[in-house]
């Protein structure tokens, strides 16, 4: 401890040194003004303390140049900072094509992570090494917060839909994971570790021993089972649209709305199909809601992402 | 700053016999008669802008919900009483009208025209009140209050379900709480003018003084107004005309 | 104002005749049920400190508890309820009612020539809507305490918080109306009594400010109202509207929340600014720099302050355009008021200045503020509010805002007009100590909590990793310091009831036509309405002798 205080936690991923950059600009210009403010103070109150009770300064009580001058300079500096930190924001805003998908399910309280080829996780987060990694998470209770300190990440995790975040981590190692949105009793507790992992090794932890079936595989499964594969035949013959290829594309309601079949919009036609009826099919869907488990559903959405046309990518 | 400002000799000068007689009517920390009025009058518009922020907070959450659940919000439309809510905005806009003409006879000294016009405010006021009553036990009847028996039948039960049950469920969630704190509003306005009216009986007003049944009359066009909102926006989005 | 327009009666009679407001009547009821602005500020006054010193007690409850990274006192349920309630109370029964329903009520009507507010019945019924909403606050903190957060994030609290949130919900509920009607008074108070020749530009600053600030109270609170109005109805009846299940948005409440409770940082931070611009004049006995200026800023500054609410919820997943614009107006609304500092400072130049305790509260006052005004740019640029929202960084700034600047600026307040509201003067050493004490106690108490936030320390934990425990000693230490700090002026003010020297009318040589009473002054203020010919802080024109 006496070894000196941290300043900042590691700078474990690539967007870490220049937000640590702007922090420590903005720490700059706050320490900056904040001594020249005292200093002047300081100075003012000693030279200009009242030496006899008959003292009458005199008025000097404005000047047009000088409120100009301290209303523009600070304005500059916050649009300086405004735009870099902006600019920044809007890089970290979007994941790049081909991340890493993994899926988050929070709930008081405690972090349920599936990765696509089968691997599950309680409050434990494994990602390889420089390759950037997305996550889309949900809550099945309260909002939440996914915050990892050493990447300079954090979300807020919302029942009802999915907000997601990415990072490429760029230091293998344990890093903190918090819950950074209070959600009841056990909220300091509901934290864990982000392990990063040499590529290889990260391989090698997903097919280990504890590796269950992959997402698509489950979802297959409850396709099947849950009697979706009755109505939403592959060629289309059924009673439902078929599902190959329609992840990511536009899709047309009945309400005259334009959406997109994401992952949110295929959560909501499995909670509440009636919603999002689309033209040509009578609604005949039966409500999932409470049938289905977050994590169930986000297998589901696996499934259907990854059917292809024959021959198409 | 006041329109007329006391100049420098008048501003201790003695009060005039007739202004002794309305002496009771001033409230000590005013200068004159004028000032009490433009000050009550502005201290109901202050309020009145305050209520407009408050019933505004729930507009705007059903504004937000009804562009998001068009069709839900829609059909919960369609399951209300057009008819009679109709009738309710005839019988409020009257009662307005019968309010303006009550506030004109205090400013012209008709004291039975003040009463009568008074009285039949207060008689629209609590037929208003009564086809609401109405209304909501048609809605019990037809089980589509939310928490209590929402449990839909039928053709509700279809048109609810198109939309989204719940969303349906949301949009009547709506429709109870802005009427019911309209009627809220009613009741109190109902209230304040039974007082107005007892002070009116007493024979207080007169021609220099009437800012009581100026600042009723505010209250109760802005009660009027916020119907005239909820109406279309409640009743008339299902469209069946 | 020229000596000539004042009668002579205005001179002090003779000690022991003088019947001021609080000599006026004696009994309870002449006080429970008085309509004299003066009396209802004491009201609020002694109803302030209570809360004051509940509040104060949970926060020194939880800093005792965060000595230890497993927590050192209670359950981390309790510890929930503890920051929850400490929000609660601090927040909608001591700091937004304290500058405004104290010194707004006892000054407004004396600072404009006027006998009493527009509507005194009003400002009496303002009083006890306050209280019964405290008193509903308490009902739940004696049967066991709400756990939500002072924020109500829902669904927690619609749907699965099992405390009392219901009692707590209704108990804002009701104080919230308590501040639309006060600031209404003032509103129209202000517009309507002016005294004749005090034109707009003539009246003090703190006018200014109280005016800003009763614009954002009047149009801020009723849609709180209607807010915790819902979560309560959806509570109740199991209704979703904030439900995901049933439709419902979780960030419908928290827009709506942060609708008002953006502003509101502004009603408490706003009178304690119109206060700073009172001292400074004073006590650098010097016309304030940049009358208009900081008039105009207090304006910008409560419109502004409606314009941002967004940057509460950068990270709830929001349009990032979204996020864009409310980035840019957060730093906007800075501008202004750091134009204000710069102009008290200015004002400080070649003047004449003494270190009475008003004037040491002020000062204080600059600097915490632009501390905390300045780590508000942290929160206003988007990367790293994503880096610290949730953390103690958060916590931190609005500390430093809050305590180091609003409560610094009602220490400022209560020292500066304790002679006129109660005739007495305070020991000035013991002041001075205990600004120090304050000042000293309440930077190791919150400079620390910036680093943590750094660091990736959480807010609202009752637990945390041991990693941490060296920077929450330290504000756990600063938080013992400034505990005993504020109990120092409390023990005095009481003494200097009785004990103090009598104070005249004008001890510090001031200007402004409260200082033109006496001390107390009598409860219709004025014997006769005061004309006004002059500009105000007229300091270099004012003769000596004058007091």
């Amino acid at each position: 401890m006496l070894q000196g205080i941290p300043i900042h936690p590691e700078q474990a991923s690539t967007i870490a040194r220049e937000v640590d950059l702007l922090h420590y600009v903005l720490t700059a210009i706050t320490l900056f003004f904040t001594t020249v403010i005292f200093l002047i103070i300081f100075y003012f109150m000693v030279r200009y303390r009242r030496r006899s009770p008959d003292e009458r300064p005199l008025p000097i009580d404005n000047s047009l140049p000088l409120e100009v001058a301290w209303t523009l300079i600070p304005t500059l500096i916050c649009v300086a900072i405004f735009l870099w930190s902006s600019s920044l924001y809007f890089v970290n805003a979007k994941a790049p094509d081909g991340a890493i998908e993994i899926f988050v399910t929070g709930r008081q309280w405690m972090w349920k992570v599936q990765h696509p080829e089968g691997m599950r996780e309680i409050n434990e987060l494994h990602v390889p090494l420089g390759r950037p990694v997305k996550l889309t998470m949900t809550s099945e209770d309260v909002i939440h917060d996914f915050f990892i300190p050493a990447f300079r990440i954090k979300k807020d995790v919302l029942p009802g839909r999915y907000t997601s975040l990415w990072f490429t981590a760029t230091q293998t190692g344990k890093f903190h994971l918090f819950c950074a949105q209070y959600c009841g009793a056990f909220h300091a507790g509901m934290g864990g570790w982000v392990v990063v992992m040499e590529q290889s090794d990260y391989d090698r932890w997903l097919n280990g021993e504890a590796s269950g079936e992959t997402m698509e595989s489950a979802g297959q499964g409850l396709f099947q089972e849950r009697g979706c594969a009755n109505c939403h035949v592959a060629d289309g013959s059924g009673r439902g649209p078929s599902l190959v290829g329609i992840f990511g594309r536009p899709v047309h309601l009945v309400s005259g709305a334009a959406a997109t079949a994401n992952e949110a919009y295929l959560r909501q036609a499995i909670l509440t199909p009636s919603i999002v009826s689309i033209p040509g099919y009578t609604q005949l869907m039966q409500s999932y809601q409470g049938q289905l488990s977050e994590e169930q559903i986000l297998d589901l959405i696996a499934y259907i992402h990854s059917l292809r046309e024959e021959g198409k990518p | 700053m006041r329109n007329r400002r006391p100049a420098l000799s008048e501003a201790y000068a003695p009060v005039s016999p007739v202004k002794e007689q309305m002496a009771h009517l001033l409230a000590h920390q005013f200068e004159d008669l004028e000032q009490q009025h433009e000050t009550d009058t502005l201290g109901i518009w202050v309020f009145l802008v305050t209520e407009i922020m408050f019933f505004g907070g729930m507009f705007a959450a059903y504004t937000i919900y009804r562009s998001l659940y068009p069709v839900a919000f829609e059909a919960g439309s369609r399951a209300l009483n057009v008819r009679l809510g109709a009738i309710n905005t005839m019988v409020l806009l009257s009662s307005s009208f019968t309010m303006a003409m009550a506030v004109r006879s205090a400013q012209t000294a008709r004291r039975k025209a003040l009463t009568l016009f008074l009285v039949l405010t207060m008689l629209l006021g609590v037929l208003f009140l009564g086809i609401k009553g109405i209304e909501y036990h048609g809605e019990y009847f037809d089980r589509v209050v939310p928490s209590l028996n929402f449990a839909p039948q039928g053709e509700v039960l279809q048109r609810f379900t198109t939309g989204g049950l719940g969303r349906a469920e949301l949009f009547m969630c709506f429709y109870f709480f802005m009427t019911g704190l309209h009627a809220l509003h009613m009741i109190i306005g109902l209230s304040l003018l039974l007082v107005v009216l007892l002070r009116a009986r007493c024979g207080v007003f007169s021609s220099q003084y009437y800012a009581p049944v100026e600042v009723m009359g505010l209250y109760w066009h802005f009660v009027d107004i916020i119907w005239i909102f909820l109406f279309p926006l409640l009743y008339l989005v299902g469209g069946r005309y | 104002m020229s000596a000539t327009t004042i009668p002579p009666t205005a001179l002090p009679p003779p000690p022991g005749t003088r019947v001021d407001y609080l000599n006026a009547n004696y009994g309870w009821t002449s006080w429970l049920f008085t309509t004299d602005h003066k009396r209802i500020a004491l009201l609020y006054l002694v109803s302030i400190t209570l809360f004051f010193f509940v509040g104060g007690a949970l926060a020194v409850l939880m800093r005792i508890h965060l000595i230890d990274p497993q927590g050192a006192l209670v359950q981390p349920e309790t510890y929930n309820k503890l920051f929850t309630m400490h929000g609660i109370i601090m927040i909608f029964f001591f700091l937004i009612p304290s500058i405004p329903a104290v010194f707004g009520n006892f000054l407004v009507p004396m600072m404009i020539g006027a006998r009493d507010l527009a509507f005194p019945r009003l400002n009496l019924l303002s009083w006890y809507v306050y209280m019964t909403g405290g008193m509903f606050t308490m009902y739940s903190v004696i049967h066991g305490g709400v756990d939500t957060g002072w924020t109500f994030y829902t669904p927690y609290s619609s749907t699965y918080a099992n405390s009392q949130v219901i009692p707590v919900a209704l108990g804002v509920f009701v104080t919230g109306f308590s501040s639309i009607l006060t600031g209404l008074n003032f509103i129209v108070t202000i517009h309507k009594m002016r005294a004749p020749g005090m034109t707009w530009f003539r009246t003090p600053l703190f006018l200014w400010s109280i005016y800003a600030t009763s614009i954002i109270m009047v149009l801020g609170t009723p849609v709180l109202a209607i807010t915790i109005f819902l979560l309560g109805l959806e509570r109740l009846f199991h209704v979703g509207i904030f439900t995901p299940a049933l439709g419902g948005d979780p960030l419908l409440f928290q827009h709506l929340f942060w609708f008002y409770s953006h502003p509101a940082v502004y009603i408490m931070i706003l009178p304690a600014m119109g206060v700073i611009s009172e001292i400074i004049p004073c006590f650098a006995r010097k016309r304030i720099f940049g009358y208009k200026v900081i008039a105009f800023s207090s304006v910008a500054i409560a419109v502004l302050s409606f314009l941002v609410w967004g940057h509460h919820m950068f990270v709830t997943g929001q349009s990032i355009y979204a996020g864009l614009v409310f980035s840019a107006l957060s730093f906007m609304v800075a501008i202004p008021s750091s134009i204000k500092v710069f102009n008290w400072t200015a004002t400080l130049y070649k003047g004449s200045i003494s270190y009475d305790a008003p004037m040491l509260y002020a000062l204080g006052f600059i600097g915490l503020f632009t501390m905390g005004g300045l780590t508000g740019l942290f929160l206003a640029s988007l990367s790293t509010d994503v880096q610290l929202n949730g953390t103690y960084f958060i916590v931190a700034h609005f500390h430093y805002i809050m305590v180091g600047g609003a409560v610094m600026g009602y220490l400022g307040a209560m020292h500066y007009w304790w002679p006129k509201i109660s005739g007495r003067l305070y020991p000035e050493g013991w002041a001075r100590l205990a600004a120090a004490v304050i000042f000293f106690g309440f930077n190791l108490t919150f400079f620390p909590q910036f680093m943590l936030g750094y660091l990736g320390m959480p807010r609202r934990y009752a637990f945390y990793p041991a990693e941490f425990q060296f920077l929450n000693v330290m504000s756990s230490a600063g938080a013992s310091i400034l505990g005993v700090g504020y109990l120092i002026p409390l023990i005095y003010f009481f003494w200097s009831m009785r004990y103090g020297p009598v104070a005249g009318p004008n001890p510090w040589g001031a200007t402004g036509l409260e200082w033109r009473t006496p001390s107390p002054p009598p409860t219709d203020n004025f014997e006769r309405t005061p004309i006004v010919t002059e500009e105000p802080y007229g300091y270099a024109k004012q003769e000596a002798g004058l007091v």
